[in-house]
């Protein structure tokens, strides 16, 4: 699903990604951890184009992101295609990143009628449904500064979906969130995991990372410094940077 | 809940039960109700000594005060200050997003118009645009160096209407410009990425994002540059517009009542103003949904609490 090949990323002087070689299978939860300033997050926000890589070959589906190669030429994609192809993988922030000036279904339906197309009916009766997975149906018209944290980030959970994505990027979903306001997301995205989503989630939490991701892949200074079935990463690291990284988070 | 009676003692907590609400004496403000009457002394003073002024003829100010000609020229004002606005606000939205644009072109297009017209008197612009005719008497479309191939009269495409309505508008949008830039700047960032995560173009992401919610910036000092324009209208008096200054000025040359005139249109202009700042006020409180929990009090809900505590009045929570 998301290849990266020697993926290289710099801001300014900054190397902040120095050759991120990985792969993704369909269906997978790969789990990424690493002390912040270690270019996760850079990481994924590259996957869906937010940042532009300088170096090495990152694609999606087979497809690269952001260019286009004919014969041994690599053509920049018109911000219309950047767009379509954003649209096929959704995100969510640390952050929520709601819509704070629509309720909660406007936020789910604004994507689908807008850049897909979609009927109002029916992308209001896909949003009704979503919400209600999320366990949020109550609060279909509630802005979002009148939801909890966790709510607002099961909300912006739902508005990626909303777009059917294949691929679903989570970049510290739970960083901004009060303690006990953690687990009802992490339910959420537990069972996403669960119906095959294809997830990748840059995270802290290592509990949900030894239960449900089928990978953990641990970064460092821009590069990933280990990556394995998250059960041998979290008892047995092989490097001595993750076992002391590891040593003080767990 | 049972009611005690103010002064006695507020009994103690007990537990188990919710104690009774804190009934205490407001601190007074002695030096608040001082100031009030000596500024309302100041002011009658000032409002007798002009009313009883020997050469000042209240007679007159009351005949032309709802007199034909000064009834038109507010309506001629309140012409130009919409018309005004509309181009100075859609062209300044037009502007800031060009100024923001990736296309340095376009950006620096954006950054020309305002460093003109932003540089330049609007009265001469006002000007300008009246007397085009005298360096450009046909304007239309041709080939620059050969013949015009489509073309009106200058003094019939520009009326003074016009020339007044495109001297304040573009000027007023090169304003615009700035208070639409700044409004959307203001918007967190993270808002521009969810939606472009989201596959939203550019356009999208302005027009259905960053817009509305800039839109509480933009709207306050929106309202001060309509409140603003509705009295520099007035300078489309050098173009002959019979507006409502330039009506009172022709009404005065006739009669010689130069102040009562004066007293008459600057009546029209508060109480234009007035409900100008009242129509802001709903405009503001529309655009805070969903960004405070409670909505402002509206100004009656505001003058009824302000008088019954004569207490500062609290901020809404947010």
């Amino acid at each position: 699903m998301v290849k990266a090949e020697a993926v290289h990323k710099s801001f300014g002087r900054l190397e902040v990604l120095s050759g991120i070689d990985l792969e993704v299978q369909p269906k997978e939860v790969m789990c990424v951890i690493g002390p912040s300033g270690s270019g996760k997050s850079t990481f994924l926000r590259c996957i869906n184009h937010l940042e532009k890589i300088d170096a090495g070959r990152l694609s999606v589906d087979g497809e690269l992101v952001g260019y286009r190669q004919r014969g041994d030429k690599l053509y920049e994609l018109p911000d219309r295609e950047v767009c379509q192809k954003r649209s096929e993988i959704g995100m969510v922030f640390q952050h929520f990143n709601l819509f704070p000036h629509m309720t909660a279904l406007e936020n789910l339906i604004e994507a689908p009628i807008r850049v897909k197309k979609a009927s109002r009916s029916t992308a209001v009766a896909y949003a009704r449904a979503l919400l209600e997975r999320v366990g949020l149906a109550d609060k279909t018209n509630v802005y979002p500064n009148q939801l909890s944290g966790g709510q607002q980030q099961r909300v912006a959970i739902a508005r990626a979906l909303a777009m059917n994505p294949k691929l679903m990027l989570f970049d510290e979903p739970t960083s901004a969130l009060d303690p006990e306001l953690v687990g009802e997301v992490l339910d959420v995205m537990r069972r996403l995991a669960a119906d095959g989503m294809t997830m990748i989630v840059v995270t802290h939490e290592m509990g949900f990372a030894r239960e449900v991701g089928d990978t953990l892949v641990f970064m460092d200074g821009g590069v990933i410094v280990e990556s394995g079935k998250p059960r041998e990463v979290l008892a047995n690291p092989r490097q001595e940077r993750t076992r002391s990284f590891l040593s003080k988070v767990l | 809940m049972t009611e005690i009676a103010a002064g006695s003692p507020a009994p103690a907590p007990q537990a188990g039960r919710r104690p009774e609400a804190i009934k205490a004496i407001p601190v007074r403000h002695p030096w608040r109700w001082l100031s009030a009457v000596l500024v309302l002394a100041v002011a009658a003073d000032a409002v007798y000594t002009l009313v009883t002024a020997p050469n000042m003829h209240w007679g007159v100010v009351g005949t032309f005060l709802f007199q034909r000609l000064i009834r038109e020229g507010i309506l001629l004002t309140l012409e130009l200050t919409v018309l005004a606005m509309a181009i100075g606000i859609i062209l300044g939205v037009i502007l800031a997003v060009m100024r923001l644009s990736t296309n340095p072109v376009v950006s620096w297009l954006s950054w020309f118009y305002i460093w003109f017209f932003r540089g330049t008197p609007v009265l001469v612009q006002i000007f300008f645009w009246f007397n085009l005719a005298l360096v450009l008497p046909h304007i239309g479309v041709g080939i620059p160096g050969g013949p015009l191939l489509f073309g009106v009269s200058t003094n019939v495409l520009i009326t003074p209407l016009m020339a007044a309505v495109f001297g304040l508008g573009f000027n007023e949008a090169a304003y615009m410009a700035e208070i639409v830039r700044a409004g959307i700047i203001s918007v967190e960032h993270g808002q521009t990425e969810a939606a472009q995560a989201l596959g939203m173009t550019r356009l999208q992401v302005m027009q259905r994002i960053v817009l509305p919610q800039a839109m509480k910036v933009i709207l306050p000092p929106t309202g001060n540059e309509t409140i603003s324009m509705l009295k520099t209208t007035s300078l489309a008096f050098v173009a002959t517009v019979p507006e409502l200054f330039t009506r009172a000025q022709q009404i005065a040359s006739f009669n010689f009542y130069v102040i009562e005139l004066l007293v008459v249109i600057s009546i029209w202009y508060l109480v234009m103003t007035s409900i100008l700042t009242i129509g802001q006020y709903y405009l503001e409180r529309y655009f805070a949904r969903g960004v405070q929990r409670e909505l402002p009090m509206t100004p009656l809900q505001r003058f009824r609490r302000m008088l019954f505590t004569f207490r500062a009045p609290q901020a809404p929570l947010t």
